[in-house]
């Protein structure tokens, strides 16, 4: 089964889930577009999410599971948003599943 | 020896799963399956540990480079197990030793144990999942 | 023209790489391919066995897989060649035949 997620000038492919199928083919547009489409504006806050999630994948070339994400989120940003409420807010189709996504990563190990 | 052991939580549900790596990474499927294997059930709050013996540790090999067979290089993965509460991972001195390699080869820390205190671990746990 | 023998299976795990080599003559090329690359680590048990063959054969390392496996050229016993995908290409090309010892 093949999708997409159209762009202003070119398509991307992704998985039956929404993932992009290369992860080379990420930009802030493929986000931004796959929030559009979910009707989300993505804030500052969501790519505060997204940056990390993209630095955590380049240093251990793993999507973090949520708990590891809420986790290391706090570590790095403060309790105030290492917490499931502050993340669950910003991506209320699962903070781990749907950042993820967004930020052009494979679906987390672990999440069904 | 029970089914079931009692996690830290006291939550009954939680199993002793020991991962045993045995197979050389890339040349086979082996160790990347293990390593999903592991993050899912850390992912399910279960007690993971793992061992590495035989051609399993040079899983664990430092300065790994994948570019030029065309395979993703797993291995920083396992420096991302304490972020899932994985621990206890456990390489036999008899396979580090055959292998000309010291712990300071590997890109993690780990615990060297002799083979029969692998065993007696071996025993201790639920479930065993051989890869 | 020789025989270039090719073995991808790590010496500590089968004994594909013992029967290679016991089956090779003097002349021939081994090129060592996957997880064979272990067996020419000078550090791992067992790889004198290679290096007493590399006295009178010619043993080759395939560059990608060593560097995939986290080892440098420098820690393979004395008298290997390492060669690139274009390296394993001309050693087909030079050699009679192909034996795969899978």
């Amino acid at each position: 089964m093949t999708a997409s997620v159209a762009l202003k000038d070119k398509e991307v492919a992704v998985d039956e889930e929404g993932y992009l199928v290369n992860l080379a083919d990420w930009n802030e547009d493929v986000a931004r577009t796959m929030a559009a489409d979910d009707g989300i504006a993505l804030t500052d806050n969501h790519w505060e999410v997204i940056n990390f999630l993209r630095e955590y994948y380049a240093e251990y070339q793993v999507a973090p599971a949520i708990r590891v994400l809420t986790k290391a989120i706090g570590k790095k940003l403060g309790p105030e948003k290492g917490n499931s409420k502050y993340l669950y807010e910003l991506f209320p189709y699962g903070p781990a599943k749907q950042a993820c996504r967004y930020a052009g990563l494979p679906k987390p190990t672990g999440c069904i | 020896m029970s089914g079931t052991q009692a996690g830290e939580g006291g939550n009954s549900k939680v199993k002793r799963f020991m991962i045993v790596n045995r197979k050389a990474p890339y040349g086979t499927i082996y160790a990347l399956e293990a390593l999903e294997v592991v993050l899912i059930g850390a992912a399910f709050d279960q007690d993971v540990s793992l061992v590495f013996a035989d051609d399993g540790v040079y899983q664990l090999k430092k300065g790994q480079q994948t570019k030029d067979i065309g395979q993703k290089n797993f291995s920083p993965t396992y420096r991302a197990l304490g972020d899932y509460d994985v621990e206890k991972l456990y390489v036999e001195r008899e396979s580090l030793q055959a292998r000309g390699l010291a712990p300071e080869d590997l890109l993690v820390p780990v615990r060297v144990l002799g083979s029969t205190e692998l065993s007696v671990l071996m025993e201790e746990q639920d479930v065993v999942l051989s890869f | 023209m020789a025989v270039l023998h090719t073995t991808n299976k790590s010496p500590l795990q089968t004994r594909d790489l013992e029967s290679c080599l016991r089956l090779t003559r003097p002349g021939c090329g081994i090129l060592l391919l996957e997880d064979a690359v272990y067996g020419a680590l000078k550090s791992a048990e067992g790889s004198d066995m290679l290096a007493e063959a590399a006295k009178d054969r010619r043993i080759y390392v395939l560059g990608p897989d060593l560097a995939a496996r986290g080892f440098t050229p420098e820690e393979l016993i004395a008298g290997v060649t390492v060669v690139d995908y274009g390296g394993f290409v001309d050693l087909v090309a030079e050699h009679h035949h192909v034996q795969a010892w899978v």
